[in-house]
């Protein structure tokens, strides 16, 4: 098995993969590929299976049928060190209330064996909480916390960014610095997957789409300039 | 990387437990009301029931247990952070060793108070002439009860109906748990000290901890990733 430093992929691929909860049929063989530099939106209506597949990727969940390979392997070869490549960014931000920013990103930095200093301070700054470092995430307004949640998801640098509806309850400005920080993380190398319903965030931040209703994959494509108009013609046809 | 991740789910726990104090007082609460409820029903005349001692003793734990295992949970259902902690790269099996510390640390807490004021109110101050076989119970049995207790609380803490389920679960399995405590615990209790008796109980516990955190250590990454 890879140690944790070794461990990097630059492709990561769903290889008809299905997911099932009792009879309950919510991922039905979806097959597609994210290179490094992707922005893939995986973009569909609510109930449509996009939430599954992330939990999936990010290693939360095992397929029922087919696999998901990282760099062509699997995860049960890369073992736990795969997860020091990947970040995720939920609805549920996954803080503690309790504890303060400062006291949150120092744990999930340790959690994933990073140093915490200087790391922490820039996340902070970068976040714009410096000032509140201190305080506890509980006494945050929705954007802070979601920014907060933005760099711990990030604190380890991951090649695979998962992001599930990471826009929800932002004003204009916070999700145009998230969109920022997700085209400067494609830039970099990383892969990001970005699973919404909201179609006016996604117009020009992704490149790729991935079109899913019921759990099946409908199209897998470059993103058109008219993505509502490229979205109704496939989901609206269906 | 195992040690380490435990040491910090413990670390963490403690933490936010030290901003707001609300397993322990809760867990603490119950345990002591649990207790002086039996006393009023069980103890006449200031003299207790039979073996009533040693049956109060462990009701107080396991119910207050049950009780703190709920609660530990719940915080990480509330963000979803358990999801969170399920992505660190380390063994998922050192996230339920970090959490079974916890649990442990909490209990024991709760049995410093538990077996003095048992002991005090039932008149059973005998227990405390085999201090070590009353440590080796109280340590068999806590390690048990928590470790069939922490992984049930993982696995449920999505389910809707976990408080509910949690105590359905639970009870069945540690049954035998709670009777080795019980008797161990009537025999250290009896006039003179049974001592044979609590060591046979205590190997019982020891066995049953074994298997159970063996089971739990192994079984902890499928059942949370299924």
């Amino acid at each position: 098995m890879p140690t944790s430093a070794s461990v990097d992929f630059d492709t990561v691929q769903v290889v008809d993969v299905s997911r099932h909860f009792g009879r309950r049929r919510a991922i039905a063989n979806v097959s597609f590929e994210a290179k490094s530099g992707d922005i893939l939106g995986l973009l569909g209506p609510n109930g449509a299976g996009k939430s599954t597949l992330i939990t999936m990727l990010a290693t939360l969940a095992t397929p029922s049928k087919g696999e998901i390979r990282y760099g062509g392997e699997s995860p049960a070869r890369l073992g736990p060190g795969l997860r020091t490549r990947i970040g995720l960014l939920a609805h549920e931000l996954h803080l503690y209330p309790e504890l303060s920013a400062k006291q949150n990103l120092r744990f999930f930095a340790e959690l994933h064996g990073l140093a915490p200093h200087p790391l922490i301070d820039e996340a902070l700054e970068s976040a714009g909480l410096a000032d509140r470092a201190d305080d506890a995430v509980s006494s945050f307004s929705r954007g802070m916390r979601q920014r907060l949640a933005l760099e711990r998801s990030l604190l380890h640098a991951p090649r695979l960014v998962l992001f599930d509806e990471p826009f929800t309850g932002l004003d204009d400005r916070a999700v145009g610095l998230i969109a920022d920080r997700l085209r400067r993380l494609a830039a970099n190398g990383a892969i990001v997957l970005l699973a919404t319903h909201d179609l006016d965030m996604a117009e020009g931040l992704v490149n790729r789409v991935a079109l899913i209703r019921n759990g099946r994959l409908l199209a897998d494509e470059p993103a058109s300039p008219g993505l509502r108009a490229q979205y109704r013609a496939i989901i609206g046809a269906q | 990387m195992f040690f380490r991740t435990a040491w910090l789910v413990l670390r963490k726990d403690v933490a936010i437990e030290a901003k707001s104090w609300e397993v322990v007082t809760t867990t603490l609460f119950f345990a002591v009301s649990c207790v002086l409820i039996f006393a009023f029903a069980l103890v006449k005349d200031g003299r207790a029931v039979g073996d009533a001692a040693a049956g109060i003793l462990w009701i107080a734990i396991s119910f207050s247990g049950t009780l703190a295992l709920g609660r530990t949970f719940e915080r990480e259902r509330y963000a979803e952070t358990l999801r969170a902690l399920l992505l660190a790269p380390a063994p998922r099996a050192a996230l339920y060793t970090g959490k079974l510390m916890g649990m442990l640390a909490l209990l024991g807490l709760a049995e410093l108070l538990l077996v003095p004021l048992v002991a005090l109110l039932f008149q059973a101050s005998a227990m405390f002439s085999r201090p070590l076989l009353l440590a080796g119970l109280l340590a068999g049995g806590t390690v048990g009860f928590c470790a069939v207790g922490t992984l049930f609380a993982a696995m449920l803490v999505r389910a809707r109906s976990r408080d509910v389920l949690l105590p359905i679960l639970l009870y069945p399995i540690i049954i035998p748990v709670i009777i080795a405590g019980v008797r161990g615990t009537a025999a250290l209790l009896s006039a003179p000290p049974d001592e044979p008796t609590a060591i046979m109980w205590i190997g019982v516990l020891t066995a049953f901890d074994i298997v159970f955190v063996t089971l739990a250590l192994w079984t902890f990454e499928p059942l949370m990733t299924e």
